[in-house]
C-alpha cells in the first residue's frame, strides 16, 4: 500500500478497519472513506442515524483576558454574542477578505474559546492565529488530545441518548454541553455537516473508541450505520455546506461563498473588514451558485463553466445527489448568471452539457 | 471476488469474453467493487473505432471518475444500451447484463497481451498489496 505510506491515522483506525473501512487519503490523513457503500451511508444518515470519525479535524484552545478581544479581530463573526455553552460558524479571515479558514467556535468559558478548524488547515490557523495573538492570548493545539465523533440524522438524539449521561433535548442546535464518558471529560454540541439534526462529541482516544462501539450497538436497532468521508462529501454537498479547499480559500470571500451572515461589519475591526466593505459597495462579481444538470453527466470540481456563452467559472464541487437522484454541483458564476432558472454549461471532458441554475440548498429537512 | 476462467483480463481491470471476432467488453468484480456504487457510465456509439490500451468510455461512482481501457482493437458492433439508465447493473452484474460494448476484433494476436483469470487474480493481489 505505497500510496498510503506516510499518512496519519486517527485512533478509531483499527475499529474502522474492524468494521469493514474503506480508507483513502484526505489532507494528510488515512481516513475512511465508505464502510458498506456511500448511498447506503447517505441514506443511513437521511432516514436513521450515521457515526462519522472525524478526528482528524484540528482543534486549538484559546485562552486569557484577551481571547476574545484576539478572536474578535482574526474572525469576521461576533465572538462576543456567544454565550458560555454556545457555538458559532465562523471564519478566520485575511487582510483581502480571503478565508484562511472556517470553523466553528465554542466558548468553553469567559475567558476560553475552542476553534474546530480543517484539518489540513490546523498549522496555518495556528500560525495565523499565533501571528496576530502577538502574544496577548495563550494559544494551544489540543488537536492530538481530541478525537471527534459525529453522530447524525433523525434518530442521532434517540441512539445518543441511550448512552451519554446527558438529558440532549436541552442541548439546542449550535449550543454544547461538557459532560463525562467513560471515565474522560467530553463536549457534546448539537452540531454537524450533514443537513440532518445531530450531535458532535469530542473526547480522547480510549473513551472515543468506548463510545464508538457503543454506539454501534446500542443504535442497532435504529439502523445506525458506521459512514465514512464519502457520505459526509454527498451530505454536505446536498444540505450546501462549504468545503474549505472547494467552495472556499484564500481568495475567496465569504460574500462571494454566500456566508455573509457570518460577517459582521458593526464590529469596529477585523482582519478583512475594509476589503469587504469595498466588495459590498462595489457589487459582487461573482458568486457561489447550486445547479442541477439537464443532460447526462456527473459535475466535478474544476470543471469549466460556461455561461452566456463564454467560459466563466469553475465547478467547486459535485455529484450523483442520492437524496435527489440527479446530479448536482456548486459553481462559481458571474453574477449576471445567478438567478434560479438561468442555464449555463458544464464541461465534461469533451463536451458541453447543459445544466439550470436551481435555489440551495438542494435539501433542507423538514421541520 | 470472482474472475471466470473462460474470460480475458486487462491490468486496468477490463474483462473480455471472446467468440470469434466478437469480444465483449465489462468491468471486473474487482473493478466494481473497488469503485462503489456506479452512478453513471458514458460509452461508444455503434461504429466507433477503439484501440487496445486506450479509453473507450467512462464510469463513474458517487465519488470518482474512471477511463475504461479497449481490450482489444477493433468496431464497436453493440452496445449495451439500457446500461446508462441502469448503472447499477455494473455493481449487480458485472459479468452479465453490466456488460459495455461488443468489439469486433481486428487482430485476434492482440489477446496475447491479456491476462487469464489466474493472471489477472495475481495481479489483483499484488495491486492491494
Amino acid at each position: 500500500m505505497g500510496a498510503t505510506q506516510g499518512l496519519k491515522r486517527t485512533p478509531l483506525y483499527g475499529v474502522q478497519r474492524a468494521w469493514g473501512a474503506r480508507f483513502g487519503e484526505f489532507a494528510g490523513w488515512e481516513l475512511p472513506i465508505s464502510y458498506a457503500g456511500v448511498i447506503e451511508e447517505h441514506l443511513a444518515v437521511r432516514t436513521a442515524v450515521g457515526v462519522f470519525d472525524v478526528s482528524h479535524m484540528g482543534e486549538i484552545v484559546v485562552t486569557g483576558d484577551l481571547a476574545l478581544e484576539v478572536i474578535q479581530e482574526v474572525t469576521c463573526n461576533d465572538a462576543s454574542r456567544l454565550a458560555d455553552g454556545q457555538v458559532q460558524y465562523t471564519a478566520l479571515m485575511n487582510p483581502s477578505g480571503g478565508v484562511v479558514d472556517d470553523a466553528t467556535l465554542y466558548r468553553l468559558g469567559k475567558d476560553r474559546y475552542m476553534f474546530t478548524v480543517n484539518a489540513a488547515n490546523t498549522q496555518k490557523d495556528l500560525e495565523w492565529l499565533r501571528l496576530h495573538n502577538d502574544g496577548r492570548a495563550q494559544i494551544e493545539d489540543r488537536s492530538a488530545h481530541f478525537c471527534l465523533l459525529a453522530i447524525q440524522g433523525p434518530l442521532a438524539e434517540t441512539v445518543l441518548g441511550r448512552v451519554v449521561p446527558v438529558d440532549l433535548t436541552a442541548i439546542r442546535r449550535y449550543w454544547f454541553t461538557a459532560t463525562a464518558f467513560d471515565g474522560a471529560e467530553a463536549i457534546i454540541s448539537r452540531t454537524g455537516y450533514t443537513g440532518e439534526d445531530g450531535f458532535e462529541a469530542y473526547l480522547p482516544a480510549a473513551a472515543a473508541t468506548a463510545l464508538w462501539e457503543r454506539l454501534l450497538e446500542e443504535g442497532k436497532p435504529f439502523g445506525i450505520r458506521p459512514t465514512g468521508l464519502g457520505a459526509r462529501d454527498t451530505l454536505r454537498l446536498e444540505a450546501c455546506y462549504a468545503l474549505y479547499g472547494h467552495e472556499l480559500n484564500d481568495g475567496v470571500t465569504p460574500l462571494e461563498a454566500n456566508l455573509g451572515w457570518i460577517v459582521k461589519f458593526q464590529k469596529p475591526v477585523f482582519l478583512g473588514k475594509e476589503a469587504l466593505e469595498r466588495q459590498r459597495a462595489d457589487g459582487l462579481k461573482r458568486k457561489l451558485v447550486g445547479f442541477e444538470m439537464l443532460e447526462p453527466g456527473i459535475p466535478r470540481a474544476h470543471y469549466p463553466v460556461w455561461a452566456g456563452g463564454r467560459e466563466a467559472g469553475q465547478v467547486t464541487s459535485g455529484t450523483f445527489s442520492p437524496t435527489l437522484k440527479k446530479a448536482i454541483g456548486l459553481a462559481y458564476v458571474p453574477v449576471e448568471a445567478t438567478a434560479p432558472g438561468v442555464e449555463i454549461e458544464i464541461g465534461i471532458r469533451a463536451r458541453r452539457a447543459k445544466a439550470r441554475i436551481v435555489p440551495t440548498p438542494f435539501y433542507k429537512r423538514a421541520g | 471476488m470472482h474472475y471466470p476462467p473462460e474470460l480475458k483480463y486487462t491490468t486496468e481491470h477490463e474483462w473480455a469474453r471472446v467468440q470469434g471476432n466478437r469480444v465483449t467488453v465489462g468491468i471486473t468484480d474487482y473493478a466494481q467493487d473497488a469503485l462503489g456504487d456506479v452512478v453513471y457510465v458514458e460509452l461508444p456509439q455503434p461504429g466507433a473505432r477503439v484501440i487496445q490500451g486506450q479509453p473507450f468510455g467512462v464510469v463513474e461512482s458517487v465519488k470518482s471518475v474512471s477511463d475504461l481501457f479497449a481490450p482489444v482493437s477493433g468496431t464497436v458492433t453493440e452496445v449495451n444500451t439500457p446500461l446508462p439508465n441502469n448503472p447499477d447493473l455494473i455493481n449487480r452484474e458485472p459479468y452479465g447484463q453490466g456488460w459495455m460494448i461488443v468489439v469486433e476484433m481486428e487482430d485476434p494476436s492482440q489477446l496475447g497481451h491479456l491476462f487469464t483469470a489466474q493472471q489477472y487474480e495475481r495481479h489483483v493481489q499484488e495491486f492491494q498489496g
